[in-house]
């Protein structure tokens, strides 16, 4: 079973990278889904750049939504900020019935269009699990482990540094997964505001009703955000096993 | 040293750390922000009002005179109830100073001006809002009170749309001009969003429960109905729209059913696969969770395999797989938006078409009610699931 994931993920990988460097020669497999000699493969911008831009997006985001999320997270589970909890907690139950789509259209007519708007609907929404796991994580730390820490001498920041954080990195980085793999969707929906990714594809497919344009499109935007979930638990499991060996 | 105690000036109560950001926050808002913004016509940049400038005097200081209430219960009062009533005064307060300000701004029989929410206006929405929610999770309200708050809010907005208090504000300035449409894509996006878990439904329990019974098909399963999941919506959308092109092309029975490779169709398809996740990893969940005992009991007392299923199995884990139905119409309300960019219709197309003419009313005529849907949703089935989880304990 793990060699069949292992093949199945070479073969993934190898079909995506093979598509973004040599697109045409690809090509006589999307020409019988075109119509009046229009071109098989996008021609109106290199696919690899579009593909680094859509991911630079997510990541950028990703980056600053983990640093905002954990300090939030660290600071509601602190004694000081006890009283932000049972709102914060609310507060992101709520946050989850928006769809991003709303976020990223409410945030254009503020800020105008172009990546900005992406960028700050991506690093909103991508708050939401990064912060919920990070809550539970410091929340579950068993309690007889903080006590000994503190038994041992531990200041309040080396426990939270050495102890409580690294408990709850598990699924701190469940919650950046899931908040860059959510990434991923809606930064496709951010070429309707005029942001460069992938979506611009399938967007110029729906426009000049070329269908090459909207597969190749959807199959490149979901062959990178399965790459990413996969390789993230990935890294999720071997971080996590090297921090129970030690 | 009692004398000592009795002599010390009882200390000022220490304010309330989050009152005090809230209440900081909007007075800036009310201050400094524009209430409403003034616009010759709906795309043009508009021109910032301040509370003052936007009311007649009476309305503005007794708008002013309600924020100060509500700032002060926010720093000093502690009581959750006098805190959800001051935070609802104030919603109250700035939602009919708002109305007003689009009554007061409006020159008569104008179509072409608009008066539209200010950011100052949003951010005291948000900050009362705020206290408001922070006042109802401290009263921990019960499953059925918090369902009859949500409808009581439901009502009163209702009748405030009803009465046309907004009418000259820009949202309902672009409802006024698509209120055909709203409602026809109203009912088009809860349609697909109910129909489709609907379905999955269907499907995903009998997968659930196989899932269940055999452990070997677990991890195989549920992993591949995952790497869907993964999939963006937009394209997975795209990816379906070729495979039912040829279908509807191939068969005209397809066809005549309304299957095409763009409209509701390749919409209504991935939301289903999408939603399959969640109930079937839950009814796997819920199912795990029923204790053996009773199962065992059931057995000894002669029942058959289906009646352990149906009448036990499937009733204890109800409250799990209700969670899982949860997160699927809350995700499937909130992705139907996007189905608008293949023809699917639905609320997103507002949204959209705002996106394209720059028109932000436009865009919250159907961002507003999409997020008001997911909402009440959530609420909805959160107290469903409650309820059931109690009856079962």
């Amino acid at each position: 079973m793990p060699g069949m994931a292992a093949i199945l993920r070479l073969a993934a990988l190898a079909l995506l990278l093979g598509f973004l460097l040599m697109p045409q020669s690809f090509a006589p497999l999307f020409t019988p889904l075109t119509q009046y000699g229009a071109p098989p493969i996008y021609d109106q911008g290199n696919l690899l750049t579009l593909a680094l831009a859509h991911l630079g997006v997510v990541c950028c985001a990703a980056a600053a939504s983990t640093l905002v999320a954990v300090g939030l997270g660290i600071l509601v589970t602190r004694p000081s900020g006890a009283q932000f909890l049972p709102l914060s907690r609310t507060l992101v139950n709520i946050g989850q019935t928006f769809p991003p789509v709303a976020v990223l259209a409410v945030t254009v007519p503020l800020v105008g269009f172009g990546e900005k708007p992406t960028l700050i609907a991506l690093f909103a929404y991508g708050l939401l699990p990064i912060f919920e796991n990070t809550i539970v994580g410091l929340q579950t730390c068993p309690p007889q482990v903080l006590e000994a820490a503190s038994g041992m001498g531990m200041s309040a920041r080396q426990r939270l540094l050495s102890v409580e954080l690294p408990l709850a990195l598990p699924l701190i980085l469940e919650g950046i997964r899931l908040s860059l793999v959510i990434n991923v969707g809606t930064a496709t929906i951010g070429s309707t505001v005029a942001a460069k990714g992938l979506g611009e594809v399938i967007i110029a497919g729906l426009l000049s009703n070329n269908n090459a344009f909207i597969l190749q499109g959807g199959l490149v935007t979901g062959l990178m955000a399965i790459l990413l979930y996969d390789a993230l638990a990935g890294l999720e499991r071997r971080i996590c096993r090297t921090a129970h060996l030690e | 040293m009692s004398v000592r105690t009795a002599l010390t000036v009882p200390r000022l109560r220490r304010l309330d750390p989050l009152g005090a950001l809230l209440a900081g926050a909007g007075a800036v808002a009310a201050v400094f922000l524009p209430f409403v913004v003034l616009k010759s016509n709906r795309i043009v940049p508009g021109d910032p009002r301040g509370l003052l400038d936007a009311l007649p005097a009476w309305g503005a200081l007794g708008c002013q005179a309600v924020l100060i209430c509500a700032a002060i219960a926010a720093l000093g009062v502690s009581n959750a109830r006098v805190r959800l009533g001051a935070a609802l005064l104030g919603v109250a307060a700035v939602a009919l100073a708002v109305a007003a300000a689009g009554d007061a701004l409006t020159p008569a029989g104008n179509k072409v001006v608009r008066v539209a929410p200010g950011a100052g206006f949003w951010v005291l929405l948000m900050c009362l809002g705020l206290m408001a929610t922070d006042a109802v999770t401290r009263m921990r309200p019960g499953p059925g009170l918090r369902v009859l708050f949500l409808a009581l809010s439901i009502v009163v907005a209702g009748l405030a749309l009803a009465h046309g208090t907004f009418d000259h504000l820009s949202v309902m300035r672009e409802y006024a001009v698509n209120a055909d449409r709203f409602a026809r894509e109203a009912r088009q996006h809860v349609w697909l969003a109910l129909g489709s878990l609907a379905a999955a439904v269907l499907v995903a329990l009998p997968i659930g429960i196989l899932c269940h019974r055999v452990p070997r098909l677990r991890s195989g399963v549920l992993g591949t109905l995952n790497v869907i999941q993964t999939i963006p919506a937009i394209a997975l959308f795209g990816i379906l729209m070729v495979p039912l092109a040829a279908l509807a092309a191939a068969v005209p029975l397809a066809a005549a059913l309304g299957i095409r490779g763009i409209g509701a169709a390749p919409a209504a398809v991935a939301l289903f696969l999408y939603s399959l996740l969640p109930i079937a990893a839950n009814t796997v969940a819920g199912l795990k969770r029923v204790p053996r005992a009773a199962v065992e009991a059931a057995r000894g007392m002669g029942m058959t395999s289906w009646q352990i299923l149906t009448g036990i199995e499937l009733i204890l884990a109800l409250p799990v797989i209700l969670t899982g139905i949860r997160i699927v119409l809350v995700q499937n309300i909130g992705m139907v938006t996007v189905a608008a960019l293949i023809g699917g219709g639905g609320l997103g197309t507002f949204v959209f078409q705002g996106i394209g003419q720059t028109a932000i009313d436009l865009v919250l005529l159907g961002a507003i009610p999409i997020v008001a849907l997911a909402f009440s949703a959530a609420v909805v089935l959160d107290a469903l699931a409650e309820v059931l989880d109690r009856a079962r304990q």
